[in-house]
Parts: C-alpha cells; sequence; structure tokens
C-alpha cells in the first residue's frame, strides 16, 4: 500500500520536503516505516529516538498497524507556547 | 474557543470571551517572543504548526480541563509564523467561579500545551545563525540534524 507522510519542523528540513509517498506492505507498523524511512534518508537516524509519529491527528506509539487510509504525520519534540 | 491563527492575538477579546456570570475570576497567560535566552540574543522567532492536529490537540485539552477543573469557560489562542521581539505567541484565557480553579488550570493548559501540541519554535538569533527548538534534544544533536 502506499502511505503519504507529513514531515514538519526540523524533520521536514533533513528529509529534504514535506511529504514523502512510500510504498510498504499492507499490516506495516509505524515502527517499520520509521525504519523504512531511515533507510532512505540516513540522516534522520540520530533523530529517531526523539521522533514522534501522529497518525489521523494523534500521537501513535510504534506498535500501531497503519492503513492506507490514514494521515501520516513524522515530527520532533514540540515546542510551541 | 479555540484558535489557530497567523495575526496578531486579540487579547482583550479572547479575555473577554470567557468573562460570565457565574463566574468569579478570569486568568489570563501571554506567551511573549523574550529577547534573551541563557544569554543568547534572539531577534525574531518563527513558529510552525501541524495545523489539523494542532487544533486538534487544543480541543482535547480543553475538554480534558474542564473534566479536571471547577471552570466556567476556557478560551485558547495560538498564533504562527514570525514574530518580533514582545509579541504575543499564545494566549490562555480561563474564567471560573472562584480564583484557584482558573489560575490552576490556566497553568496546566499552558503546560499541557508546551508538551503536546504539534508546533514548533524556531529561533533566529542576533548573530545570523538560525535553530529550531525540540526539547530533550541536545543543541549539538540539534544543530547537526539540521544538516544535510
Amino acid at each position: 500500500m502506499n502511505l503519504n507522510v507529513l514531515f514538519f519542523a526540523a524533520a521536514r528540513d533533513v528529509v529534504g520536503t514535506d511529504t514523502v509517498t512510500v510504498d510498504v506492505p499492507d499490516g506495516s507498523t509505524v515502527g517499520e516505516l520509521q525504519q523504512l524511512m531511515i533507510q532512505r534518508t540516513p540522516q534522520l537516524e540520530r533523530w529517531s529516538v526523539a521522533l514522534l509519529w501522529a497518525v489521523n491527528n494523534r500521537y501513535a506509539g510504534c506498535d500501531q498497524v497503519l492503513h492506507a487510509s490514514d494521515v501520516i504525520a513524522c515530527f520532533p519534540p514540540v515546542s510551541g507556547g | 474557543m479555540i484558535e489557530l491563527t497567523t495575526e496578531p492575538i486579540d487579547y482583550n477579546q479572547l479575555t473577554e470571551s470567557v468573562r460570565d456570570h457565574a463566574a468569579g475570576a478570569v486568568t489570563l497567560f501571554l506567551g511573549t517572543v523574550r529577547e534573551f535566552t541563557r544569554g543568547v540574543q534572539t531577534s525574531w522567532l518563527e513558529y510552525e504548526a501541524y495545523p489539523d492536529m494542532a487544533r486538534a490537540s487544543m480541543v482535547e485539552l480543553e475538554a480534558e480541563a474542564f473534566q479536571k477543573f471547577t471552570v466556567t469557560r476556557i478560551a485558547i489562542s495560538h498564533r504562527t509564523g514570525t514574530m518580533a521581539l514582545g509579541e504575543i505567541s499564545v494566549a490562555i484565557a480561563v474564567s471560573s467561579p472562584h480564583r484557584d480553579q482558573a489560575f490552576e488550570a490556566g497553568r496546566w493548559l499552558i503546560d499541557t500545551l508546551k508538551e503536546r501540541v504539534p508546533i514548533w519554535k524556531k529561533e533566529h538569533f542576533a548573530d545570523g545563525r538560525k535553530e529550531w527548538q525540540h526539547p530533550g534534544m541536545t543543541p549539538q544533536a540539534n544543530t547537526k540534524g539540521a544538516k544535510p
């Protein structure tokens, strides 16, 4: 299945674009998607412990299973306020 | 009332929006752009949001605050884009029957907003450097990570 992943702030700067489309096997998890993104963009590796993932506007853990219709986002620790 | 805006925050209007005859207290918190952080001079700040999730997160915060505290009304506004020194990046107004709850809810709202709502701050320093602020990441990792 194809997934669109949105990137924000420093994560977007590292990836170099705000949206990436990736083809992953059905049933893939957030953790597997992160591994794939790090393979594609090795510079993400040093951020990996801090990267946050959101699925459908909610924070998601590594075990969460992804679906083609999901809105997926990846970003560094937040610093609003 | 929840708002994510690129316009200057009208905190008078925000404060008025929580006033209510059931309330005996109104608190207002303003987050403003600070010139010096640990001795380093800031020229201006840039805020970026993941707009859909930021709004959804602030709506959740508001609902949680109504459950945790005895408050009458809540208004939260966060601004994004570039802001000069002294400008207001966030405003939170709370009204409650008695003052303790308005103070406590306002404190909890700004603390939790800073932990949870997907908004990021980029410092533009007076010496020309610019740097995303990411709590929990070392400045070194921060600087290196931002380079290709």
